[in-house]
């Protein structure tokens, strides 16, 4: 038994990965404000594929509002945004949503529709955009519940149901559903106690070595930062003050980042291990 | 934006000696869909009758948990039919993503199910302890309501006249233009109706005595109570019900106050104030639109339209529409209230509460109404 020859892509064939170096988002002077109020003052940020960007910053900085300029949820008064290499303003609706369909979201509170199952919220966005039987949605529906770590009975159960680490799971595997190339998570660590938080930081790390993911992650979870982040981008004033390993992040003078990475909290995860680092 | 195409999963299949060798190419992702679980049913068909299977990937353009999953299930299957199947040419990341999105049996429930008639009686039992609980819950919140009432009487500092200020503006005040409009229209019909039929027995200015009595004992009360049910109760229901969503209701509790002295208490006495203004106006509305007809269709004049409508009512007659209309408030009042504390965890629960809170608090207007007629008619008032 003979399979057809390869056949042309249809209407929408997934575009190759952009080549190594390119940024997979690239942001230019973005401005973004509300009313008087400025929280976006000139934003350039680069994120590279395959790795994982972790976003730090104090509350107000504008961490959330990025992302959400960078989703399209909230209007930029200006400066440009370009995911996959395609600049999001030139794209026409249908290219836009084909972009949606290669970016994965979870929301810091999870976002789950509370009227339907975890399944049935899994299964969402395959219904909408794929021509799959129910039975291998189902499978794959239960696959990503196995792969974010919840119990196989969860499937079933609606988002009321769930305890808050259970929800974040669930958000996650709505959010691989249709196993994206570039993951944006919104504090997905948060409100987790640090075992569930550690395995979370893992099973990120393992999908993004599986799935070639690019993940942007906003979190103040210092233990992610360390663990999983090969980029941290640290915002402030409207900008990024810097950008770079951790080491950057240690090295720089910024009062702000200087009492975060260096403050009582943070020397007890970051201390001993730059010692290991450096001595390594 | 031209997009380079790729290759949609596929695979061909050799025989080397013993050995079935499928070679598997193209792009073995998700974003493929209906093709990809073609491809992957074709595959576990495919190997029918081989002993020895191996599966090649080295024509694996792309591989995701989807396509990971649906060849790893072929496997199973082949595994299952009797075959060695045997993976090729992984590379390490691919070995890693087989491993994650390996095949697992379907998760199944397997709790004894009970029979049909042990499920009747199941549903049965749950329907009697919900019903139950139902009416147990109005009980407990008439309780409720009374001792906020007593607690409030007796400290008078317990009130929150900023609260029921803000709810009256909402209730009454924001009502007042639909609440004139629809009236003063019904006003206009019935008195044109009226008019119509009555003009056949040659006495149609007794269309006034008709508008006068009608309006002020039922239409006009029954009107502003349905649509305050439609407009207030509902607004009730979704305010104190996405409340409860979001803990407010026991960050509340927690803090030593009590919901229904502080949520409950001065919606209900806005709507009890409330009511029986609208109706006034109301009444007022439905008599204009009375009057403007009858001057239109019978050149009957405003100051002729007032004697006689002086004439034909009594104050006993305003005064039945308005008696009622303060139990019309506690009545949608309390549907909505208890329907808001009903709703659960989803945006389906809420939608459902407020749908039942406007379609009670309509049926419960009309049933009370109805208990009224045999009143008043009881005591020939």
């Amino acid at each position: 038994m003979q399979e057809s020859e390869t056949v042309v892509g249809e209407e929408e064939a997934p575009e190759p990965q952009a080549a190594p170096g390119e940024p997979i988002i690239r942001v230019r002077g973005l401005h973004v404000g509300f009313g008087s109020k400025t929280v976006l003052d000139g934003l350039d940020l680069d994120v590279y594929p395959g790795e994982v960007t972790g976003f730090v910053g104090g509350s107000g900085q504008g961490k959330s509002v990025l992302t959400r300029a960078i989703l399209g949820l909230t209007p930029k008064q200006a400066g440009s945004i370009e995911v996959f290499g395609e600049d999001l303003d030139q794209l026409s609706p249908e290219e836009h949503r084909a972009i949606e369909r290669r970016w994965g979201v979870m929301f810091q509170g999870g976002a789950l529709f509370s009227s339907l199952t975890v399944k049935q919220n899994i299964q969402a966005p395959m219904r909408e955009y794929l021509s799959l039987s129910q039975n291998t949605m189902d499978e794959l529906a239960m696959l990503k519940i196995k792969l974010v770590g919840l119990a196989p009975d969860a499937g079933d159960k609606f988002p009321s149901e769930l305890s808050g680490g259970m929800v974040k799971r669930a958000a996650l595997a709505r959010a691989l559903a249709l196993d994206p190339e570039l993951l944006f998570l919104d504090e997905p660590t948060s409100g987790l106690d640090p075992i569930g938080a550690a395995d979370f930081d893992e099973l990120i790390a393992t999908l993004r070595k599986t799935l070639g993911l690019t993940v942007f992650m906003v979190t103040h979870d210092l233990d992610s930062l360390y663990s999983i982040c090969d980029t941290i981008a640290a915002l402030a004033d409207g900008k990024v003050i810097a950008e770079g390993p951790l080491s950057t992040m240690l090295a720089s003078n910024h009062p702000w980042l200087r009492s975060y990475f260096h403050g009582r909290r943070a020397r007890s995860i970051v201390g001993p291990k730059v010692d290991k680092k450096d001595a390594g | 934006m031209s997009k380079p195409a790729v290759a949609e999963p596929g695979f061909s299949v050799e025989r080397e000696g013993e050995t079935l060798r499928i070679a598997l190419r193209g792009a073995w992702t998700i974003k493929a869909s209906a093709a990809l679980e073609s491809a992957a049913t074709a595959l576990a068909a495919g190997a029918k009758g081989a002993r020895n299977v191996a599966i090649d990937f080295a024509g694996v353009v792309r591989l995701d948990t989807a396509g990971a999953w649906l060849i790893d299930k072929a496997r199973a299957e082949m595994a299952a039919a009797g075959a060695n199947a045997q993976y090729a040419a992984l590379t390490s990341d691919q070995q890693i993503l087989m491993n994650e999105a390996a095949f697992f049996p379907p998760y199944k429930d397997d709790s004894p199910k009970p029979g049909a008639l042990m499920q009747m009686l199941v549903s049965l039992g749950h329907w009697t302890v919900t019903v139950g609980g139902n009416i147990l819950a109005v009980v407990t919140f008439l309780g409720e309501l009374a001792v906020s009432i007593l607690r409030v009487m007796f400290n008078p500092s317990l009130m929150r006249p900023t609260s029921m200020v803000y709810h009256l503006n909402s209730f009454a005040l924001r009502a007042i233009p639909i609440i004139v409009t629809i009236n003063f229209l019904v006003g206009c019909i019935v008195e044109q109706q009226g008019i119509f039929q009555l003009r056949r027995f040659g006495a149609p200015t007794y269309a006034i005595d008709l508008i006068g009595v009608l309006v002020l004992r039922e239409l006009g009360v029954l009107l502003t109570s349905i649509m305050i049910a439609g407009r207030t109760g509902s607004a009730i229901t979704a305010e104190i019900g996405s409340m409860k969503m979001r803990e407010e209701i026991d960050a509340l509790r927690v803090m030593g106050m009590s919901p229904t002295e502080v949520l409950v208490l001065p919606r209900m006495l806005a709507l009890i104030v409330a009511l029986p203004l609208m109706t006034f106006i109301a009444d007022m509305a439905a008599l204009g639109g009375g009057l403007v007809t009858a001057w239109i269709y019978e050149g009957i004049s405003p100051q002729s339209f007032v004697v006689q409508l002086q004439d034909a009512i009594g104050l006993n007659t305003f005064m039945v529409g308005l008696i009622k209309s303060p139990f019309m408030a506690l009545v949608i009042g309390m549907i909505a209230c208890i329907e808001g504390f009903r709703v659960q965890g989803s945006a389906e629960s809420l939608g459902q509460r407020v749908t039942d809170s406007v379609v009670n608090g309509i049926f419960m207007v009309i049933f009370v109404d109805g208990l009224f007629a045999v009143f008043f008619a009881g005591i020939h008032y």
